[in-house]
């Protein structure tokens, strides 16, 4: 049951709230209705109605005074690794069993100052590590799209699966995600979403649950590129709280949307035509392709030649990182305590009980590659590939100015298939990860169905802060995509 | 200095190193915003960050940087403009996060070196292998409960400078002379108050034994906890003693971590609690790394105070003082700026004995600082200045100088208003010298016999005058009266 | 790489996290295939490359000396699992 409201764009809602066709109190109550009416997709972890409603009035009242914030009355989802002043923050784990947090993370208290609606929490994998939302605590989160015809339950992509279906089953006009390997984009390709990592250092990370400090980046989620542009210019922007921040202007990204492309080179990358690759993906590719030169750019051929290597560095990377981010939930001060025999007993039972199957196995992976004897051999070396995918970027800017590619092998896939093999698993991520090695700038945009009828995304990668070229491209796409599909059992 | 244990089969000498962990001097701590000052209610001073909750980051505090710079060029010692904060992992429940931040393979600070200042008047120069800035652990109190241990993170996350000297000590007392004069230019240059009984100066040290004359070095031993300047020496000495009697018996000394019990004056192994250690450190991802400028490590040296083992050669050449009454002067800033403003315009020696002896001498029986001294430097100045004017005698003066002591008032309203005032009216004392010879004929012929005793007389003049007699006149008289 | 039981252990026992005789086998099983899989990149000639250690050249922030923070000692403390008073309250550390 979804109502008129909840169909509309970000955009579309902004101008009839100021055109006063819609009161925000009236926006929000058809996103809880929806919400309520959904909750088979297990999309949120915490719902805030009352909270959401308080919001949405206190947002009519500051229209009718005529103080609008950018996004007054939009109501948002939040992604559960955001910390959320005494809201319950789960990051999908038990470990962190009732926690609220005293604080408000930097990217949402900027949404709220700028008047958005807080809906809930979303579901996610743990701690944010899977492709799948497989992984969560809270179970898992189903993608509202199905195989026409079928009813078998598909995963909606991971980590930020619960806001990616959530914005697809229009709960929410858009939502927060952190990418920290492609968790914002691979999911935004699975329902037929569109999902930014920003370049790393443009949004702050202070109050968002640490999974890889030097990879994780929050991003914004929606159902258009003009949508994300404009959630990108409320939660971008310096934080003296957070060291690894950039102390730059905010450009006005919306505005780069439906900017011309003639002249633009796009650089399409040889090494990402991986072995196995299905033809439906080539063949989106390769329309891609077409639509830009339509558009008036030049394609070429780019080399990265260490694009292979991209995920293994990771898989040392942010595992090794991980062990030392997850060492703080140990039952002391917060969250989950299993009482043990002894203080290392208490602490083993407490993270032994409170962290599920992937999140254990990453820990020890990270403890391992980070141990005595191993350190040079797994965490400086993957340290010294990064540098050298990082350097492929660079020198493939010198040819292009973005980079066009899909944005995963594969559209979603069966809940629960993939779970017994990490590797073929980690496969998921074999487009997304590098962006994140190098810290750039990258966008999913839904760009057509599979064969079997299910939404795929092309990935857009752009240079170092230059968010504006990528959604200036990501909208040419959107417009030659054309991509009007809906969920099945919301088309009517 | 060199200092040997006597063994069975021969003589056998130390190689120390110290480890100090310094406190720095700030408002907030390293990586938060959260108070130093000590002394507050349990978590009080405690900021998200400190307690490691989920999402909070570190972010430096410049002025500590400046601090470690500082202390670096008051060490003379390398500064080096790249240096990384790495992550030390392991569980305690007193380290919230988990993991130390910690600078490891990169040091803010390199080589350097402290001067101590030998008994017999001689320097040495002790290594400074590094110095770098990481964050304090918080308080774990075991004894207030039975079943349970409670934690206070009032102290996580403070900044503290550990300074690791290289092993080029040799003596116990050594160890202390070196504590005692890095402490000394740390309060110099106000980067730490070089409290030891608060925690703002903790000290180990790395012991090690080997037959005289032989350059290898022995296995070492890390002493913890020798936190106080005379259980330093105490604690070196019981381990130097220890690994001697171990390795003359045939035994092998472990290396291994050994906490000192100041109450037994022995220390012990701490190896059932030490399980196999794996810091796994890596660079901390939440901070960048740290590239100091140029620009500010000059302004920085530019900004020094002299240190003591410059203010002391000056105060040798400039004062003519002893390298003893130098030293002492100096081992304090406050002392030595109390001494230059007491001794303006007045003979230094003087002045020093005053400061050494008898401001020190009441201070430490009234348990006070020389900061909270009620007698000002210029109070003491125009006391000496009373005496070498011959208002006042130098006996009186130390009256005089008990009752500023007490009272805070001048010397000069002291000694008119209790009448102290030196008589060097000759009508006042001839009468009195007058009565003393008719009074003690006998005294008068031991005298004449021998004149070196001539000075009974003069002690009773003064006894009568109530020290007030200029004694040097009444010497002058006596002589006279009695024809010596 | 194969990695036994017994490092699993060792490792499971530095991160604190306790396994169960069977997750121990299959992680043993798990781990050793992740780090067959990323010795690839014993491949890669990384002889003449410094590890990346910041990948977005930002200069860091640094905080001035000012406190800004604590006072607040519920806020710390209200998500504790025990406490007594304004202090956390932990099992025993046996001295």
């Amino acid at each position: 049951m979804t109502s008129e409201l909840t169909r509309l764009t970000l955009s579309g809602a902004l101008e009839r709230l100021s055109r006063r066709e819609l009161s925000a109190v009236e926006l929000t109550a058809a996103h809880l209705d929806a919400m309520a009416a959904a909750r088979e997709l297990n999309a949120f972890i915490t719902e805030t109605p009352d909270c959401a409603l308080a919001m949405a009035e206190a947002s009519d009242a500051r229209r009718a005074r005529g103080e609008v914030g950018p996004l007054d009355g939009i109501p948002l989802a939040v992604k559960d690794l955001f910390c959320t002043s005494d809201v319950l923050t789960t990051a999908g784990s038990r470990i962190l069993d009732g926690f609220r947090p005293p604080y408000e993370s930097t990217v949402t208290a900027r949404l709220w100052q700028a008047g958005a609606v807080c809906l809930g929490k979303t579901n996610l994998d743990e701690f944010a590590m899977g492709s799948s939302n497989m992984t969560s605590a809270f179970g898992p989160v189903r993608n509202p799209w199905t195989r026409p015809g079928e009813n078998e339950a598909l995963v909606p992509g991971g980590s930020s699966g619960g806001s990616a279906a959530a914005v697809a089953a229009r709960l929410c006009l858009g939502a927060t995600g952190t990418d920290t390997g492609g968790s914002i984009r691979q999911p935004a390709a699975f329902t037929g979403t569109v999902g930014l990592k920003p370049t790393y250092g443009r949004c702050s990370r202070w109050g968002i649950v640490a999974f890889a400090s030097s990879l994780d980046q929050a991003g914004p989620m929606a159902r258009t590129v003009r949508d994300c542009a404009l959630l990108l210019e409320v939660i971008a922007g310096y934080d003296p709280k957070d060291s690894t921040s950039a102390d730059l202007p905010v450009p006005r990204f919306s505005a780069a949307v439906g900017r011309s492309l003639a002249g633009l080179r796009i650089g399409v990358p040889r090494e990402y035509r991986v072995d196995g690759m299905p033809d439906e993906i080539e063949r989106l590719w390769q329309a891609g392709a077409a639509w830009l030169r339509d558009a008036g750019c030049e394609l070429v051929e780019i080399s990265l030649p260490h694009t292979r290597y991209a995920l293994p560095t990771y898989y040392i990377i942010a595992p090794a990182e991980a062990s030392s981010n997850l060492a703080r939930y140990d039952g002391m001060r917060y969250g989950l305590r299993v009482q043990g025999d002894s203080l290392t007993d208490t602490y083993m039972a407490t993270r032994g009980e409170g962290f599920g199957a992937e999140v254990k196995r990453r820990v020890l992976i990270g403890t391992y590659v980070l141990s005595a004897g191993y350190y040079d051999a797994y965490y400086l070396k993957a340290q010294r590939v990064r540098r050298r995918i990082a350097d492929d970027f660079t020198q493939g800017f010198e040819h292009c100015d973005a980079i066009l590619t899909p944005t995963a092998p594969s559209a979603a896939f069966r809940a629960g298939e993939k779970m017994d093999d990490p590797v073929a698993m980690y496969l998921n991520d074999v487009f997304t990860v590098p962006v994140n090695l190098a810290g750039l700038p990258a966008i999913s945009v839904p760009a057509g169905l599979s064969d079997d009828g299910l939404p795929l995304g092309l990935q857009v990668i752009g240079r170092p802060w230059d968010e504006e070229t990528v959604f200036a491209v990501a909208a040419a796409l959107e417009s030659a995509a054309a991509f009007d599909h809906l969920p099945y059992g919301l088309e009517a | 200095m060199g200092w040997i244990v006597e063994g069975s089969t021969g003589r056998w000498e130390i190689v120390v190193g110290l480890e100090v962990h310094a406190q720095v001097i700030s408002r907030a701590k390293l990586f938060s915003g959260a108070s130093t000052e000590f002394g507050a209610a349990p978590n009080h001073q405690v900021s998200p960050v400190d307690a490691g909750m989920p999402g909070m980051l570190p972010v430096l505090n410049r002025y500590c940087v400046e601090q470690a710079v500082r202390t670096g060029l008051g060490l003379e010692a390398q500064i080096n403009t790249y240096s990384v904060f790495e992550r030390k992992n392991y569980f305690y429940p007193d380290l919230p996060t988990g993991y130390q931040i910690s600078q490891y393979q990169h040091p803010i600070v390199g080589k350097g070196r402290v001067l101590i200042d030998l008994p017999d008047g001689r320097t040495r120069a002790i290594g400074i292998t590094r110095l770098h800035l990481e964050q304090d652990a918080g308080k774990s109190l075991h004894d207030q409960h039975d079943a349970a241990t409670l934690i206070d993170l009032n102290r996580c996350g403070v900044a503290l400078m550990e300074i690791v000297s290289e092993p080029d000590i040799r003596a116990p007392e050594e160890a202390v002379l070196y504590l005692r004069k890095l402490r000394s230019i740390l309060r110099y240059l106000g980067t730490c108050d070089g409290n030891m009984e608060e925690g703002s100066l903790r000290c180990d040290a790395n012991v090690s034994v080997r037959r005289e004359g032989s350059d290898a070095l022995g296995t070492r031993c890390e002493i913890k906890n020798v936190n106080s300047m005379r259980f330093v020496a105490k604690a070196i000495e019981y381990e130097a003693r220890r690994q001697v009697e171990l390795l003359e018996a045939g035994g092998r000394v472990e290396q291994e971590t050994r906490l000192f019990d100041a109450v037994r004056g022995e220390t012990r192994s701490m190896r059932n609690k030490e399980e196999a250690h794996d810091y796994r450190y890596f660079p901390d991802p939440d901070l960048l790394p740290l590239v100091l400028d140029e620009a500010l490590i000059e302004r920085l040296r530019a900004e020094l105070p002299e240190l003591p083992d410059a203010k002391r050669q000056r105060f040798e050449r400039e004062y003519g003082l002893s390298v003893y009454d130098a030293g002492v002067l100096v081992a304090e800033q406050a002392t030595a700026d109390y001494f230059e403003a007491a001794t303006r315009g007045r003979d230094a020696k003087q002045t020093a004995n005053w400061v050494i002896n008898e401001l020190f001498g009441m201070l430490g029986k009234a348990g006070l600082p020389l900061e909270s001294s009620p007698v000002t430097p210029a109070q003491l100045g125009s006391l000496i200045d009373l005496v070498n004017a011959g208002t006042i005698s130098g006996r009186i003066a130390k009256d005089v100088f008990a009752i500023m002591f007490e009272t805070g008032d001048d010397p000069g309203s002291i000694v008119e208003a209790r009448g102290l005032r030196q008589v060097t009216d000759m009508s006042a004392i001839e009468p009195i010298v007058d009565r003393l010879i008719a009074e003690n004929p006998g005294q008068v012929e031991t005298v004449r016999k021998n004149p070196k005793v001539a000075g009974w007389f003069t002690g009773q003049v003064m006894k009568a005058t109530g020290g007030k007699a200029n004694p040097q006149l009444v010497n002058e008289l006596v002589a006279r009266k009695l024809g010596l | 790489m194969s990695i036994d039981q017994a490092t699993v252990a060792r490792i499971a026992a530095l991160a604190r996290i306790r396994l169960t005789d069977a997750q121990r086998e299959a992680a043993a099983v798990e781990l050793s295939r992740i780090l067959d899989w990323v010795a690839q990149l014993d491949e890669v000639d990384t002889s003449a490359v410094e590890p990346l250690r910041s990948v977005m050249p930002i200069s860091p922030t640094l905080r001035e000396d000012i406190v800004s923070d604590g006072g607040r000692p519920e806020d710390v403390l209200r998500n504790a699992p025990q406490r007594s008073g304004d202090y956390f309250v932990v099992p025993k550390v046996v001295e």
